[in-house]
């Protein structure tokens, strides 16, 4: 290859860049004046008195500038070189490269989370440990599996689901209400949650089936609405906003986690300490996530996962394909629901009390988010995505040392939601399909063959 | 049901969108064994027509019925299971799915046993698809995907193939080669054949019969070398395709 000519050389142009830069802090400036800039306080006084922090304000400007900069002077001038040096065959290595990565990635991750309470064990010993594995650990994979669940309907089926949390919420109250009122066991109750979500999924099915799209979203979206007001107006029966408190927690095969005599620590001639429970929990949380990537995987080979795939793709070449699209819209809606009510039913065991408050929209939009970040359809995708924006949310939570930049009042939890809009913004720039956008087909003549990425990318659409 | 009863048979169908009626109450034959196709300017109707034997627009008045059994009130996913299968238009192939994927789905409704012998069948018809079995649809070339659009209805094993311009877009050589397909699946297996098509001269001359529609009416019918003949049709719809035969003839 012979070397680029210097009038090739892409050149930075660095007035251009100023120019950038100057407009993303003026545009970050008047957006961030009102929401970072001001804050209101209670005086002695008990009277509010506007306080203005023009410091943080302009750390936060200045972060953009310098962030715009390092775009236009750094980042594009990269990508324009690597652009110019194309190497022919290089689409070639890196499919393989790719290929080579996702091999071993799923062993490796399995591995990895099936030993991470004796990493965790290892690495902090017994008190630091609940937090770590309760706090990353479980809610990682409760969001891995509502997000799998999700996929189904959203990633498979094509049909956007903006109320999932309600299949959520009928889990957690069935398990809750069931255990409370006729003290059956989690293990029973399970699968009757699950049932009960997917009869809830089939009945949202219903009246929904003629839509698509928008119009879709929408009316799920009401649904998860109505299923949360229900919660929160029949006192009676849900509690209210007060919730359901004091739910059974599941049993090692019928043995407590207590510290009774006849408590699992005792049983087992251990010392007590809540932690069994909690590395409990989170082998079932695993194993039902687990459950869930094989239920998928497995159905995408048979025609039903194929028919929702086709489904997705063209709804009317589906019927007249002899489709019954009913059929395939309703079994994607209970399959999707029905994971949803396992992880609702996990989700009021681990905590042992459930409200209407953690049933909202803003569930919906962020498992939505991990599946569309993840990329649609595609489970390594959006197992990452969760591990990234949920375990991302809680690391907030450990950034102390950000109160050394930005003073003792800043509190880093608070900008969680800014750092999910920062991140969906910078992979819907770099990676508008999200994170893994490459369907991997379920079916093949006789062996599986790497092909080049030219040939399987599609245009971003 | 006697001997010569067609298998399709349309009788005085009209399909409505809203207030504007697409269809004047159309009749139409299509007997077994044969090439029937149906010609006209856009926006006649042609494709409407296709769409209300699938039932989707259903038709508003008139009756439809394939092999003695009236299919005017069945859903689309009904007709589809009794033995008629559609490429239709635009070829609306499953775009993300890969080519074996697509085939998978049009043998939905097929016995599974006979899938790895329809699978061969279609190889031997379209080598180029065996060659691009595990490419996406989408990625394919127009021709390819029209291939694969008519693959896909085999699959299911029909006795009458609807097929919307299946030369859509396609070029001369590759619209020819798609017609000998035709010729060629209609002749060895007795595969019915009704074809919408805008290029009447080709359509024509590879069809038993053919209808000419305009403005949602059936205005002429005959024999595919009697229309060819007319000068009125040679008027309207030939002009472009004598010119393009003799070009392909030089």
């Amino acid at each position: 290859m012979t070397a680029p000519s210097p009038a090739s050389e892409p050149r930075t142009d660095v007035a251009r860049a100023l120019k950038h830069a100057a407009i993303a802090g003026l545009v970050s400036f008047g957006m961030l004046l009102p929401l970072i800039g001001f804050r209101t306080i209670q005086d002695m006084r008990n009277e509010l008195v506007l306080e203005t922090r023009p410091l943080l304000l302009a750390s936060f400007v200045l972060l953009t500038i310098a962030g715009s900069l390092l775009v236009s002077l750094v980042l594009v001038p990269w990508k324009q070189r690597r652009a110019a040096a194309h190497i022919p065959g290089e689409s070639v290595r890196r499919a393989h490269w790719r290929a080579h990565v996702a091999k071993w990635l799923v062993p490796f991750a399995l591995g990895f989370v099936v030993l991470y309470p004796v990493i965790v064990l290892l690495g902090t010993g017994f008190g630091g440990a609940v937090k770590w594995i309760d706090n990353f650990g479980i809610q990682i994979l409760i969001y891995v599996m509502l997000g799998w669940g999700l996929n189904i309907v959203v990633g498979l089926a094509g049909l956007l689901d903006l109320g999932y949390v309600a299949f959520y919420a009928v889990g957690a109250y069935s398990y809750a209400l069931l255990a409370k009122e006729f003290g059956l066991s989690f293990w029973i109750l399970l699968p009757l949650a699950g049932t009960l979500s997917a009869f809830w999924g089939i009945l949202l099915g219903f009246p929904v089936l003629r839509l698509r799209g928008d119009y879709l979203a929408i009316v799920t979206l009401a649904f998860g609405e109505i299923i949360r007001l229900i919660l929160i107006n029949w006192v009676d029966f849900t509690g209210g906003y007060a919730g359901v408190s004091g739910i059974p927690r599941p049993t090692f095969f019928g043995i407590p986690f207590n510290a009774n005599d006849d408590g699992f620590a005792a049983v087992f001639g251990l010392e007590f300490t809540p932690l069994y429970r909690t590395i409990f929990l989170y082998y079932v949380i695993l194993g039902l996530a687990l459950l869930t990537a094989f239920v998928t995987v497995r159905l995408r080979r048979l025609p039903v996962g194929r028919a929702w795939e086709a489904l997705r793709e063209d709804e009317i070449a589906c019927r007249s394909l002899g489709l019954n699209t009913t059929n395939t819209k309703l079994t994607a809606f209970a399959m999707g629901a029905m994971f949803g009510g396992f992880a609702g039913s996990f989700f009021a065991a681990r905590q042992g009390f459930i409200s209407p408050e953690s049933f909202t929209f803003m569930e919906s939009a962020i498992i939505l988010a991990i599946v569309v970040l993840g990329g649609m359809g595609s489970m390594i995708g959006v197992a990452i995505a969760a591990v990234a924006m949920i375990g991302g949310t809680e690391i907030m939570r450990e950034l102390e040392f950000l109160k050394l930049i930005f003073g003792q009042d800043f509190e880093p939890t608070q900008y969680r939601m800014l750092l999910f809009g920062l991140a969906m913004v910078l992979i819907m720039i770099w990676k508008p399909r999200g994170l893994i956008s490459t369907r991997e087909p379920s079916a093949f003549l006789k062996e599986r063959k790497t092909v080049a990425a030219t040939f399987v990318e599609e245009g971003r659409g | 049901m006697t001997v010569n009863a067609p298998l399709l048979s349309v009788r005085g169908v009209k399909t409505c969108y809203g207030n504007i009626t697409a269809l004047h109450g159309i009749d139409l034959d299509v007997h077994d064994g044969e090439i029937v196709t149906l010609i006209g300017a856009n926006g006649a109707g042609k494709s409407t027509l296709m769409m209300t034997i699938f039932g989707n627009p259903r038709a508003r008045e008139g009756r439809i019925v394939y092999q003695g059994r009236d299919i005017t009130q069945l859903q689309t996913h009904e007709i589809a299971r009794l033995n008629i299968a559609q490429a239709p238009e635009g070829r609306r192939i499953f775009s993300r799915m890969t080519v074996m994927e697509n085939l998978q789905m049009g043998a939905q409704i097929a016995e599974p046993g006979h899938f790895q012998e329809d699978l061969e069948r279609i190889f031997t018809l379209f080598p180029r698809l065996k060659e691009r079995i595990g490419q996406r649809g989408g990625t394919l070339s127009g021709g390819e995907q029209q291939m694969l659009s008519i693959a896909r209805a085999l699959m299911s094993r029909p006795r009458l193939l609807l097929l919307d311009e299946p030369s859509l877009g396609l070029a001369p050589l590759i619209a020819r080669q798609i017609f000998d397909i035709i010729a060629d699946l209609n002749r060895r297996t007795k595969l019915t054949v009704l074809l919408v098509e805008q290029n009447a001269f080709h359509a024509l001359r590879l069809a038993h019969r053919g209808y000419v529609m305009v403005n949602g009416r059936i205005t002429l019918s005959g024999t595919g070398k009697e229309l060819l003949d007319r000068p009125e049709i040679r008027a309207a719809y030939l002009e472009g395709g004598r010119q393009e035969a003799t070009a392909e003839a030089r």
